[in-house]
């Protein structure tokens, strides 16, 4: 099977903290890998290597084949590494249309031109127009990023990640803060996004991880103590007792 | 037409009437003022591009301007001498090479200080900018050849083809036509897809990097390109009074571009130039009144910072109603 990202080895230290014990895991193409563990793991330190916003003390990230573990944030967007944030990070004083449409002319080049108008590159607000009338965020798409509600935040944040046309996308928690409604949608919108990339995904929401991944891996003080199907690690007596014992009890 | 393209024209027009206004009214200074203001006004504007539209907080703008002035008057001090620059580069009096060169000449030194100081951010930018500035200052009062402390006396203006650069009228008249170029490059500028990247990165780098643009060349980009700018602005002003010194690039000098960036309206088109412009008029009006015109100056900018968020052009466009 094709490997999309590939992390072997992987250790951070701050300090005497290992927040990041020689952790390797895969994600293969077309499928969602969740990452679960009970808060400080070391989930978001682990997320934030891979994007490349930390660099790991020691280990390799391999992005479609290709060693990234020394390239910086951007370049490994450029090489199809897309992510969206915990606490969503959006441009607050543009509008819904405005900030899909920058990730797309991010993406389609040209961003040193000073005498063009981005206004009228019709190459970005055609797919940007596209991608909104087919989402939920289409009413909304005139309204400032600052004023939306966080369910649509999320969404937008999305719809941003996928723009770029990512080979993987991580997501740190997507369904955080999300109400049932919500969650229900956002679970609805990465299963239709699974045809386009593959995913590894962060999350405490359990009925969420159950619902979307293939594979499920265990993170528990900064070691993957369990990896395998749904199925497997719901019967995992370690990750029962480290893990799910809390919310089973 | 649009409404603001119809203001932008009745203001221009206003503008070039001035030398006529002096004339009948006999008061030859507004030509002056009028003429500082507006070249003050183009480098304050370079500088809220990159503290306004960018988020860059530079406190060593002063620098570039003042660069761009020297160009100018040690390419006349070379041409007056009969020398050369360097051992090589004969002097000029030509406006189309000083103008140009003064340009470059500061965005090369731009891109060198840019380069360094824009791997930190926030308090520790301001100071980077700030001690490179005071740096160009100190080396440019070391240059005895060029005058030291007293900088260096340009006894004629640049000459452009076809011009009399002597007549006052003629050569206010090429600053308007150099500011109004600008403002509209300007405008340009902040719609294009590097302005949009730069709106963004100023909102949300983490955000820009999170899309694939490495923010750090974008962001020296824009530093250099404000820094011609501010480089096009000292060689104007050079042209103006006919004087080029190291007071040009005091950090005091950073500090009053800050302030009528802040005053007119930051990360506006048009704040910039209000702003230099009633700080400037301020200035010189009080400075015949009171050695301490500094006080009510003060007082004033406090004034508005606090009143209006956004300065003198929030302020304006409060009166108007609101629109745009």
């Amino acid at each position: 099977m094709n490997r999309v990202l590939e992390i072997a080895g992987l250790v951070k230290t701050f300090g005497g903290l290992t927040a990041t014990d020689n952790v390797s895991l895969t994600v293969n193409s077309g499928e969602i890998h969740a990452l679960i563990g009970p808060n400080g793991a070391g989930k978001s330190t682990l997320i934030n290597q891979i994007c490349g916003e930390l660099q790991p003390n020691a280990g390799q990230i391999h992005l479609a084949g290709r060693d990234v573990t020394h390239l910086s944030a951007a370049d490994r967007v450029g090489l199809g590494l897309g992510r969206t944030f915990q606490i969503t990070s959006l441009l607050d004083e543009m509008t819904v249309r405005e900030n899909l449409g920058l990730a797309i002319q991010a993406r389609e080049g040209s961003n040193f031109h000073i005498f063009d108008r981005a206004a009228t590159r019709s190459e970005v607000w055609n797919e940007t127009d596209e991608i909104l009338s087919g989402s939920a965020l289409g009413a909304r798409s005139k309204v400032m990023v600052g004023d939306l509600a966080h369910g649509e935040k999320k969404q937008l944040e999305l719809l941003m990640a996928l723009s770029q046309r990512p080979r993987v996308l991580l997501l740190d928690e997507p369904m955080a803060g999300l109400g049932h409604i919500e969650s229900q949608q956002m679970i609805a919108s990465l299963r239709a996004a699974r045809s386009e990339c593959a995913m590894l995904l962060v999350e405490h929401d359990m009925e969420a991880v159950f619902a979307l991944a293939d594979r499920i891996s265990v993170l528990v003080y900064g070691r993957i103590i369990a990896a395998g199907t749904a199925d497997e690690i719901r019967a995992d007596p370690a990750v029962r007792e480290a893990y799910l014992g809390e919310e089973d009890a | 037409m649009k409404r603001e393209n119809l203001l932008l024209l009745v203001v221009f027009i206003l503008l070039a009437l001035v030398p006529f206004a002096a004339e009948l009214t006999g008061q030859s200074s507004w030509i002056k003022l009028v003429g500082q203001a507006l070249i003050y006004g183009m480098a304050a504007a370079s500088l809220n591009f990159i503290l306004g539209y960018g988020g860059m907080v530079s406190f060593g703008h002063a620098a570039f301007f003042g660069i761009g002035g020297y160009v100018v008057g040690m390419l006349y001090h070379h041409f007056d001498a009969g020398t050369l620059f360097l051992g090589f580069i004969p002097g000029t009096d030509q406006m189309l090479i000083t103008l140009p060169a003064a340009i470059v000449a500061a965005g090369l030194a731009a891109a060198l200080v840019g380069a360094l100081s824009l791997r930190t951010g926030g308090v520790q930018f301001i100071m980077i900018t700030l001690a490179f500035a005071q740096m160009f200052f100190f080396l440019f009062i070391s240059l005895k050849t060029y005058g030291g402390e007293d900088g260096i006396m340009v006894r004629r203006t640049n000459s452009l083809p076809g011009l009399n650069m002597k007549d006052k009228a003629t050569l206010y008249w090429v600053v308007l036509g150099f500011a109004a170029a600008y403002y509209l490059f300007l405008r340009r500028l902040v719609q294009s897809s590097f302005g949009q990247i730069i709106a963004g990165i100023r909102q949300n780098e983490r955000r820009m990097a999170a899309m694939g643009i490495s923010t750090y060349r974008y962001k020296l980009y824009a530093f250099i390109l404000s820094g011609m700018g501010a480089g096009l602005a000292g060689a104007l002003m050079v042209n103006f009074l006919r004087f080029a010194s190291p007071d040009m690039m005091h950090w005091s000098r950073s500090g009053e571009l800050m302030v009528m960036v802040i005053l007119g309206g930051v990360g506006t088109l048009a704040g910039p130039f209000i702003g230099a412009g009633a700080l400037f008029t301020l200035e010189t009006m009080l400075a015949r009144v009171t050695e301490h015109w500094m006080l009510p100056v003060g007082i004033l900018l406090l004034l508005v910072v606090l009143t209006s968020k956004g300065g003198l052009m929030a302020l304006a466009r409060k009166i108007m109603g609101g629109t745009k």
